[in-house]
């Protein structure tokens, strides 16, 4: 459809700009300081223009869904020889979903900071950074130039950086925050090389002309296999770090040291799927490297179940969500792999909704506890904190797979695709079964531990235990109703018959961005109906869930059942030693490196050069003053000398003259 | 030898004795004196010259050379008083204070 001119995108962009000005520059400067603003100021200064920018949305959604992509090019931005690069935004089907996502779960976030933040010192600062992350991830999903996506995706690093590490006086956190931005340098390194690759190949960075181009290639197949090959992996090493993808995954469980909020919104909701973003943006390109996405596709698989397994075991409430999360983006990858990118971006959204409640829900029993995270120290909170309890069940049994909340349907959808598409592997099918049942097993772990069995918290924590006020709850249940109901919008072709032919809402909203992929009723890479799929994964589901909740009412590791796996427990609590391994394999090295460069390099090398600069002019000075001895006659004599050998080469050499 | 050549040559001895004053004598009114001379055989040469080739402009340029010269000795004779006040002499082997 012809796209539409219209100034919204800028609005929406520009908003979240405001109120990062506002309280990063404003405020401050009025109060002449920044500490000084107060919380609520900060809150409100933050909420309401990302709340503006939510109306915008709504607005600019209904607009695509009437008509074509919005788009707006209020400058050119760089024009360097063929080298052409538009400030160009756009609002099509697959961004405009996302920002949807961005701006409302973002407002719901900021409403719920408001509150849980209100204790804060330096609040200003935190509602600063936030903004400044809403509009780096506004400029990442709405650039319709790759140069401009790249900006908002070093952006949204940058502020993953100052928010993982806002409360900085602590050492650990500060770490952490650099340990994010350091993982993630690794993959914007694959990024540029990709980008530039590409670059190279269509000639333009702009989205438009790219997907031509791939439609191009694939109708002709005239392009460089090998070098789309090698583009799509570079930018799919790119996506593993944005993304917490083996090998980059590490980043992102620590990166829970930052505010329970800012967890939810960057961590789970939007910046984490931003690597799903591109490759569902540039399908075009991934579809052309069949070697890329199987690569994808087993990466995908193994992170999942890789990150699942050590999700089972941490006694951290934010652990493991955090391993969940990144257990989650695994599914995600996995439907990019076998070209289910629609399935990708359902399961994005739907994520985004119950992994953002489960985020804040932690974060309110976070809060109720008096910052207390181990849940050894919980149990038995239901009593205290029954609207948290509730909602958090909802997100629980959503992300579970439970039958008819969101995360059934996209999890479902990706698991059948990875059997019934062509590009499709059974080995990813199965181990996506076996991670399934263990999401639901912690899933259920985590509440039990959390809510159900016996208190386990001293006194002093009791006697501070409060249920959040509404401030925080609404947010709560907004997520609440849409990790409950969200999974709607993509109701299977099977189940949809039943339901009053009710369609795939999302693939066909999708379609003209990201190709609709029809699955068949019939798996073609193992024999298996989707029916049998469906039911098989709700049973095993509703069965795990249960076994997770029963179990662990009183029991905290799966130990106190079997004493035999004491040793794989161990090494599940501390994550399969990764971190120990690149500390030792990659971290040990180049500290040695570096302490060589110091005191080797260093020393030798460089003071060296630089020292025998300076002593060498020293020592040449000290026989050149010999010349000037202060007698003028020598002086004069000395220019005689000169001046004839100057008149002598002018008659010698200048016979011209 | 053509009559053209006499003053030159007569120029060349000038200025060279000129210049060995200027290098081999100490006392500085002799230098003053020796670069008196290379000035004046310079204009003998450039006289001479504007006379075979019969034009105006280096008689010209000598009474430029007069002029400077004349200012030249002025500002010389000052620096060889302040030269006898300060070191009690006006030989240049006495003024060596800039020794480096």
């Amino acid at each position: 459809m012809e796209a539409q001119t219209s100034n919204l995108p800028l609005w929406i962009l520009l908003l979240p700009l405001l109120g990062f000005v506002l309280n990063g520059v404003v405020i401050p400067l009025f109060k002449r300081g920044f500490a000084l603003t107060l919380p609520a100021e900060a809150a409100t200064a933050a909420t309401l223009p990302i709340a503006a920018a939510f109306v915008c949305a709504i607005f600019a959604f209904m607009a695509i869904s009437h008509g074509g992509p919005l788009v707006i090019t209020p400058y050119k931005w760089l024009a360097i020889g063929p080298l052409n690069v538009d400030f160009s935004l756009k609002i099509d089907r697959l961004s405009g979903l996302l920002v949807m996502i961005i701006t409302g779960v973002g407002t719901l976030i900021h409403i719920f900071s408001a509150g849980y933040m209100s204790h804060e010192p330096c609040v200003g600062r935190y509602f600063s950074y936030l903004s400044l992350f809403c509009f780096s991830m506004l400029l990442l999903v709405m650039g319709n130039e790759l140069p401009l996506l790249f900006f908002g995706w070093e952006g949204v690093g940058l502020c993953s950086y100052l928010l993982i590490g806002f409360w900085y006086t602590d050492t650990e956190k500060a770490n952490a925050g650099k340990k994010a931005f350091i993982a993630n340098r690794v993959g914007d390194l694959g990024f540029l090389i990709g980008a530039f690759i590409l670059f190279k190949m269509v000639g333009s960075f702009n989205f438009d002309m790219m997907t031509a181009k791939f439609a191009e290639w694939k109708a002709t197949g005239t392009y460089d296999a090998h070098l789309v090959m090698f583009a799509t992996l570079a930018l799919f090493v790119g996506a593993t770090g944005k993304s917490a993808q083996i090998p980059l995954f590490v980043w992102l469980p620590d990166a829970m040291s930052g505010p329970t909020p800012v967890s939810a919104l960057i961590h789970a909701a939007t910046m984490v799927t931003a690597g799903v973003y591109m490759i569902a943006r540039l399908n075009g390109l991934f579809d052309l490297a069949p070697d890329t996405l199987t690569v994808i596709a087993y990466v995908g698989a193994a992170t999942a179940i890789f990150a699942g397994s050590i999700g089972i075991a941490q006694k951290d409430i934010k652990k493991v969500l955090a391993y969940s999360t990144v257990s989650q983006l695994g599914f995600m990858f996995m439907a990019c792999g076998v070209g289910a990118y629609q399935t990708a971006v359902f399961h994005l959204m739907t994520h985004a909704f119950f992994k953002a409640l489960l985020f804040l829900g932690s974060g309110s029993v976070i809060h109720a506890c008096s910052g207390e995270q181990d849940m050894t120290k919980m149990g038995g909170l239901k009593k205290y904190l029954p609207h948290t309890h509730f909602t958090m069940l909802i997100g629980s049994l959503a992300i579970s797979g439970i039958p008819f909340f969101s995360g059934f349907f996209s999890k479902d959808e990706i698991l059948y695709s990875t059997i019934a598409l062509p590009g499709g592997h059974s080995a990813v099918f199965i181990v996506g079964v076996i991670t399934a049942a263990l999401t639901a097993v912690y899933t259920g772990r985590m509440l039990a531990m959390t809510f159900y069995g016996q208190e386990r918290f001293s006194a002093d924590v009791r006697s501070h235990l409060h249920e959040s006020p509404g401030l925080m709850l609404f947010p709560l249940y907004v997520l609440a109703i849409l990790a409950a109901a969200g999974g709607f919008l993509g109701v299977p072709h099977l189940l949809g018959d039943y339901l009053g032919h009710m369609p795939h809402h999302l693939g066909h909203w999708l379609a003209p961005v990201v190709p609709e992929r029809h699955l068949p009723l019939m798996a073609v890479k193992l024999p298996l109906h989707e029916a049998v799929v469906m039911i098989g994964s709700s049973v095993l589901a509703i069965v795990c869930f249960t076994l997770g909740v029963i179990g662990f009412r009183n029991k905290q590791s799966l130990t106190d059942y079997l004493s035999g796996i004491a040793p794989i427990q161990k090494i599940l609590e501390h994550k399969y030693y990764v971190d120990e391994f690149y500390a030792m394999a990659i971290l040990r090295p180049l500290a040695k490196l570096a302490a060589w460069c110091a005191d080797v390099m260093d020393k030798l090398a460089i003071d060296g050069a630089v020292n025998g600069v300076g002593n060498g002019a020293k020592r040449l000075g000290q026989r050149l003053r010999a010349l000037q001895d202060g007698d003028v006659q020598s002086y004069a004599l000395v220019m005689a000398i000169g001046l004839a050998f100057a008149m002598v080469g002018l008659v010698v050499l200048g016979k011209s003259f | 030898m053509s009559s053209a050549l006499i003053p030159q040559v007569l120029a060349l001895f000038l200025f060279s004795t000129g210049m060995l004053m200027v290098l081999l004598r100490r006392n500085s009114v002799v230098l003053l004196l020796g670069i008196e001379l290379m000035l004046n055989a310079a204009n003998l040469s450039l006289v001479s010259f504007a006379h075979d080739l019969g034009r105006i402009d280096g008689q010209i340029q000598v009474f430029f050379v007069i002029t400077i010269a004349a200012a030249e000795s002025a500002v010389g004779l000052s620096i060889l008083v302040n030269l006898y006040r300060n070191f009690g002499a006006v030989t240049t082997d006495r003024a060596r204070t800039m020794q480096g």
